[in-house]
């Protein structure tokens, strides 16, 4: 039985839809993210799902029983919140402690309890501090260990390394990958940052406006985005405006226009006539000097628009022929050479077949 | 350059410290260090003070410094007696102040915020009429003829109680105390559980906690700063209070600021006066700082657990 069930949610407020009708699916011991821009009802469906707020219909199932009765602290659910919220006139222990405290521990348990999940989170020498005496990432850390130390069925997480500086963030995403694969607890985990969802969940739905756009691992959400709004959000993407020239069950013929024809990897439900979407990766697309390319099957000439040097990589904007720019990402592997090719240059851009995908409008 | 800026920046520095200073050294110091002296003098034949030095001719009499006043007041416990009873009065009513003011400051910090300013203004609004004639309404209110009289006394009857008389009594004194000091319990207690982030309250139901435990665990400990500070505006006021007393109470519920109101404007023993009103000062203070203490050691303990 799965975990975390919810079905046909929604939640209006007034004439704004914010969640509208969801269903997912939670297995135990998963990481899953709820992945979107702000407004798009990812934390309102968290606060239901908490039980600070109350769904306008539909169910959410924990082990198989309805908890939308139920109130947020009588629920095994623990929040770990995006402001921390750690109760400042109690020390880093009284904090870790309180949920003990509150289900009624034994003054002995609670006092192994605490500093064994201190220990879990790298504070152990810091029991008596307060938490203005701590540092970000060190506050984050007791948040953590205070959602974690009841041992919860399931801990959401709201943006909880928003308030972090870009390395203390990649610091702690990969401690958190640890201290759930460590203790055991499901995840739940909100955030708008879509880095910070490929790298760290089992799981993501992509939401938007109250849907749910796609649920799927991240090399699929990332690889095959299943329309517009996702391929846009999760990462960099090149698309242009194709027409289905042949469809069959082992590809699609493209026709882009003022460029000619390209071969996409086959989907289910697209017929010939269709218009849409040509997507593909700029890591995916190649480029060669105009006097290689020719022998390769599906390529386009074009010329070198314009280069932005970021150190690992590069990345190359090539104006095609019918005036389309298309990125193209070329690591760096030669150190002290910024670039392959010149502004100006005349080259050829090319991809693997598999490497694109067709999304209908 | 930089000289000019700081002999700048110590002329700002006087210009703004100084009148508060001069005030303070005027209106505070000054008349504390009277009061001191005056204790230590005789008092005068119709009043005032006795000369410090005997006029020419005159032998023996009371000149000079003396310490009879403070043998007076040890001499008899009747003063010890009012002492303790005014301070059981000031605790009783920091505690009603403080019961009754909280849930109201709590509504008002919980309250939608367009609210909130009209609602603190109703607070105070009774501080913009006369003092003096708020507890003479009091006295209509809780005199014989008033309804709330008869009502109760005509429930009384039903039980062939013998009817009670409101006014003049310990209980109308500490309803009039209780009445003119709760606005300044209700305010700093607000001022304190509006700061407060509701997202603590959140995190603690979220962690399991009902609502009874987030307001002992989160909210009461939280607001324990507005709690000692709105205890201070009260407790202290009170202690000093004779007008409350003089008009709603009995001829038994003197309090020391009776006591020390008498002695210069009925008794004119200015000497004796001013040692109740050191006595009092001291006491105050060493209330206060006893509580400082108190407040620092259990915040200190109770947190660490």
């Amino acid at each position: 039985m799965a975990l975390l069930e919810i079905r046909d949610v929604t939640r209006r407020f007034g004439d704004f839809t914010a969640v509208n009708n969801v269903n997912i699916t939670i297995e135990t011991g998963e990481f899953f993210t709820l992945l979107g821009p702000s407004g798009c009802g990812k934390t309102t469906l968290l606060r239901m799902i908490a039980g600070f707020d109350l769904p306008d219909s539909g169910q959410i199932l924990l082990d198989g029983i309805n908890i939308v009765s139920m109130p947020p602290e009588k629920r095994p659910i623990h929040t770990v919140f995006q402001s921390y919220a750690l109760f400042p006139h109690m020390t880093v222990a009284g904090n870790v402690a309180f949920p003990l405290k509150m289900s009624g521990k034994m003054p002995d348990e609670i006092k192994s309890r605490v500093s064994e999940s201190l220990n879990s989170v790298h504070l152990s020498g810091f029991a008596n501090r307060f938490p203005h005496e701590l540092s970000g990432g060190q506050k984050q850390r007791v948040a953590f260990a205070r959602g974690l130390v009841n041992r919860p069925r399931l801990l959401l997480l709201d943006e909880p390394l928003g308030a972090l500086d870009a390395k203390l963030r990649e610091e702690m995403q990969i401690e958190l990958i640890s201290l759930q694969q460590e203790i055991g607890v499901t995840f739940v985990f909100v955030t708008h940052a879509q880095n910070e969802a490929l790298a760290l969940s089992h799981r993501i739905a992509v939401m938007n406006q109250g849907d749910i756009e796609q649920i799927d691992e991240p090399s699929k959400i990332y690889g095959f985005p299943r329309n517009r709004f996702v391929a846009n959000f999760i990462g960099k993407i090149n698309m242009m405006d194709v027409q289905v020239l042949e469809a069959t069950s082992s590809h699609l013929k493209l026709v882009v226009k003022g460029l000619g024809e390209v071969t996409a990897p086959s989907k289910e439900g697209v017929r010939a006539g269709d218009k849409g979407t040509m997507a593909i990766r700029p890591e995916q697309v190649q480029i060669l000097h105009h006097s290689e390319g020719t022998e390769v099957k599906d390529h386009f000439p074009g010329k070198i628009h314009d280069y932005l040097y970021v150190g690992n990589v590069t990345t190359y904007i090539v104006e095609l022929a019918n005036g389309i720019h298309i990125e193209a990402l070329l690591p760096n592997n030669t150190p002290g050479q910024a670039k392959s090719f010149e502004a100006g240059d005349s080259v050829v851009v090319t991809w693997r077949h598999g490497a694109s995908t067709f999304l209908n409008d | 350059m930089t000289k000019e800026k700081t002999k700048g920046g110590r002329i700002t520095k006087w210009l703004v410290s100084g009148p508060p200073l001069l005030f303070l050294l005027v209106f505070f110091v000054a008349p504390s260090l009277i009061m001191i002296v005056t204790s230590f003098r005789y008092p005068g034949e119709f009043g005032g003070l006795a000369p410090l030095v005997a006029p020419a001719g005159e032998v023996g009499g009371e000149y000079g410094l003396t310490l009879e006043a403070y043998q007076f007041f040890l001499s008899s416990s009747l003063y010890a007696e009012i002492f303790l009873k005014s301070f059981g009065v000031a605790a009783a009513t920091t505690l009603i102040c403080l019961i009754m003011a909280y849930p109201l400051a709590l509504l008002i910090a919980r309250s939608k915020k367009r609210f909130r300013n009209l609602m603190v203004l109703l607070v105070v609004l009774p501080l913009a009429s006369n003092f003096l004639i708020r507890i003479y309404a009091w006295m209509i209110i809780l005199g014989p003829e008033s309804g709330l009289s008869h009502f109760i006394n005509t429930i009384l009857g039903v039980f062939s109680i013998a009817p009670l008389t409101l006014l003049f009594s310990p209980f109308a004194v500490l309803v009039g105390m209780v009445y003119v000091h709760l606005p300044f319990m209700v305010l700093p207690l607000y001022i304190n559980l509006e700061k407060h982030d509701l997202a603590l309250l959140d995190a603690a139901q979220d962690l399991g906690a009902s609502s009874w435990k987030r307001f002992w665990r989160v909210t009461w400990p939280l607001s324990l700063p507005g709690v000692f500070a709105g205890s201070a505006l009260v407790f202290i006021p009170v202690l000093g209070m004779f007008a409350v007393p003089e008009i709603l109470g009995g001829t038994g519920d003197i309090l020391i600021g009776n006591l020390i109101k008498d002695q210069f404007l009925g008794t004119r023993d200015w000497p004796f006066g001013s040692t109740l009103s050191i006595m009092l000062t001291l006491a105050v203070l060493s209330i206060a700082g006893l509580a400082t203490w108190l407040a620092r050691q259990s915040g200190g303990m109770k947190y660490a657990e």
